[in-house]
């Protein structure tokens, strides 16, 4: 019942042996120049990382400032994505925003990358009646929506961006936890690994040395997909008013407050939306670029 | 067939489902109450008066409650209470939180009975399109939906159906509960992702069933390109992609948290906005193991049809 359930494990490369010729500038333009959409998703990433790290650059206003006098104004060069209910620039708001969106995918993915690695890693390298149990507690995570999990953690822990970044950290645990198993069963059986042993290394020196730089790869590509969907899960629980109080201008949180105006000010909901929407897209874009496109280009 | 075969694979199936639950019991209780934080002290915070209550009254709270108790009494009362259906009484509103979910229960299961009409005729009917049509890049276009329809945001995607469907064209009730019209817009919301899932799953066994020998034979035979697609290989497709219908399900529910909040409608997933909210803990430790019971269940009737629909998988026959 579960083979469909995975993350298609298929499409995760074979491990990437380890280049040493300096990468070929010539067939990276060829590469990209097939690939506008990929061009324009790693514009749409920079973009986002240049409003997370200097929102000043890109919105140099203030985003709780408003004038009142210029409130629910629809998008016009002045102000290119609109004012909202306080005049306040809903361009500058999102830009400003990226910075709390990013800040908590980036933790979301972080918990899950580690916690799920080190089970999977644990599971796959002693194996027996640990990884028995281990894997039996990933299934049960699995039958539970990841929404749910999200929403149970946010009861225990309380509101606000870093809690909501855990929680839905935790709740994505489970694929990471199978990846990195299914990577370290395979890379155990290797020759190298052998050879550790027979020179007589310490298993956790083998382990940190051998094991897990080699089972990495897939577990990265994973984590660039986990991405997408950890900008969407945040921006949910945001958008149901469980992340920064009120005047942060945290992405989901946005279109929440844009909800109330929807039928005279189609843009506070539709543009900040929009951003998510194509942040997440851009990312998916790239994780299918990284999982395996580049190696099969000549 | 061999009937001692198929005995020990319905068995073990139910054995493994009631595993699965008492693991999805065991892991909200660690959620809940082993997290940081003190239950009582929370539950007492969050209450709709907010008054601080004095060091007897919470003790006096705990008592009630069974937080005085060792946690390993505590888990154990809880499971023997849940064995009975017993899942405690909400802190917010005092109701029994089997009553309560309960009575969420109906509008959810007419939303997500919506939704998933609505996922399996469009992921279906894309699948089905996608694999039939020879003109490349409509097919290449059609099989792009999906992971475009998946990198939405659900309630944005509500928003914006609201705003053009509701506020602009007025041909649906943008919030509330009344009559089919109201369904419409939800349904399409909850079954988007869902359906985008049902796509790709579908398409994908598809393309493998048509490489079969008997789609082969069929077409030497002279039967047509759309009754072999229709007739012979949708059929065999579609069973591997009834494994993900428990998946699917589960979706369901957990899309209700968005859906119904942005229409405005009662049911499950409002009943647990409103519940985290006070950090009522009872009643998410209780939508959280009914949505495990239903993953469970679904998978369960999933496993037990699939003998009946291919008797290969009882036997241990390899396909």
């Amino acid at each position: 019942m579960t083979e469909l359930l995975e993350r298609p494990q298929s499409a995760l490369p074979e491990p990437v042996p380890v280049q040493v010729t300096r990468p070929d500038r010539g067939k990276l333009l060829r590469f990209l120049g097939h690939r506008p959409g990929l061009v324009l998703s790693l514009l749409m990433v920079a973009f986002v990382l240049v409003a997370a790290f200097a929102p000043g650059l890109l919105a140099p206003g203030d985003p709780g400032v408003g004038d009142t006098a210029e409130r629910l104004q629809p998008p016009s060069p002045a102000h290119i994505f609109g004012t909202d209910y306080l005049g306040r620039d809903v361009w500058t708001r999102v830009v400003h925003g990226a910075s709390l969106s990013l800040q908590a995918t980036v933790i979301a993915v972080a918990v899950a990358l580690v916690i799920g690695g080190l089970i999977g890693l644990l599971a796959g390298f002693v194996r027996g009646w640990l990884d028995d149990l281990l894997m039996r507690v990933v299934d049960v995570l699995l039958a539970i929506p990841a929404v749910l999990l999200s929403l149970a953690l946010i009861t225990a822990l309380g509101y606000g961006t870093v809690k909501v970044a855990i929680a839905v950290g935790v709740a994505s645990v489970a694929s990471f936890a199978r990846v990195m198993r299914a990577e370290t069963l395979r890379v155990r059986q290797a020759t190298y690994v052998e050879a550790a042993y027979a020179v007589g290394t310490r298993w956790y020196v083998t382990l940190w040395r051998h094991v897990l730089p080699n089972a990495a790869g897939p577990v990265a590509v994973l984590a660039v997909l986990e991405f997408g969907l950890a900008i969407l899960a945040v921006s949910a629980l945001s958008f149901l008013g469980y992340g920064a109080p009120p005047p942060a201008p945290e992405w989901g949180s946005l279109v929440a407050e844009g909800r109330n105006y929807l039928a005279v000010a189609w843009w506070l909901c539709a543009l900040p939306g929009l951003t998510i929407a194509a942040t997440v897209l851009a990312v998916n874009r790239i994780s299918r670029a990284l999982d395996g496109e580049w190696r099969r280009f000549r | 067939m061999n009937a001692a075969a198929l005995v020990r694979y319905v068995l073990r199936r139910i054995g493994l489902a009631i595993a699965v639950l008492w693991a999805a019991f065991t892991v909200s209780f660690i959620v809940l109450y082993l997290m940081p934080g003190d239950p009582v002290a929370t539950m007492a915070g969050g209450g709709l008066d907010g008054e601080p209550l004095t060091p007897a009254e919470l003790d006096a709270l705990r008592a009630r409650y069974g937080l005085d108790q060792p946690l390993i009494v505590q888990y154990g009362q809880h499971l023997w209470n849940a064995l009975h259906g017993d899942f405690g009484t909400s802190v917010q509103s005092g109701q029994d939180v089997r009553a309560a979910i309960a009575e969420a229960l109906p509008p959810t299961l007419q939303i997500a009975t919506a939704g998933l009409v609505v996922a399996i005729v469009g992921g279906t009917a894309l699948a089905v399109v996608a694999t039939f049509t020879r003109v490349r890049w409509l097919k290449q276009a059609l099989l792009g939906l999906p992971s475009l329809a998946v990198s939405l945001p659900v309630f944005w995607v509500g928003l914006m159906l609201v705003q053009i469907f509701s506020f602009g064209l007025r041909l649906f009730p943008s919030v509330g509960a009344e009559g089919p019209a109201s369904l419409v817009l939800p349904a399409i919301t909850l079954g988007l992702p869902t359906g985008a899932l049902v796509a790709q799953v579908l398409a994908k066994s598809l393309d493998q069933t048509l490489t079969e020998p008997y789609v082969t034979t069929a077409r030497a035979k002279g039967v047509g390109r759309a009754a072999i697609h229709l007739r012979h290989a949708l059929r065999n497709a579609a069973i591997p992609a009834l494994t993900v219908l428990g998946y699917v399900v589960g979706n369901l529910l957990a899309g209700s948290v968005v859906v119904e909040t942005v229409f405005t409608r009662p049911g499950i997933g409002r009943l647990t906005v409103a519940a985290v909210g006070v950090q009522d803990i009872p009643l998410v430790q209780g939508i959280v193991v009914f949505a495990a019971v239903v993953f469970v269940l679904v998978n369960l009737v999933v496993d037990l049809t699939y003998p009946l629909l291919d008797p290969r998988i009882a036997t241990g026959a390899t396909a």
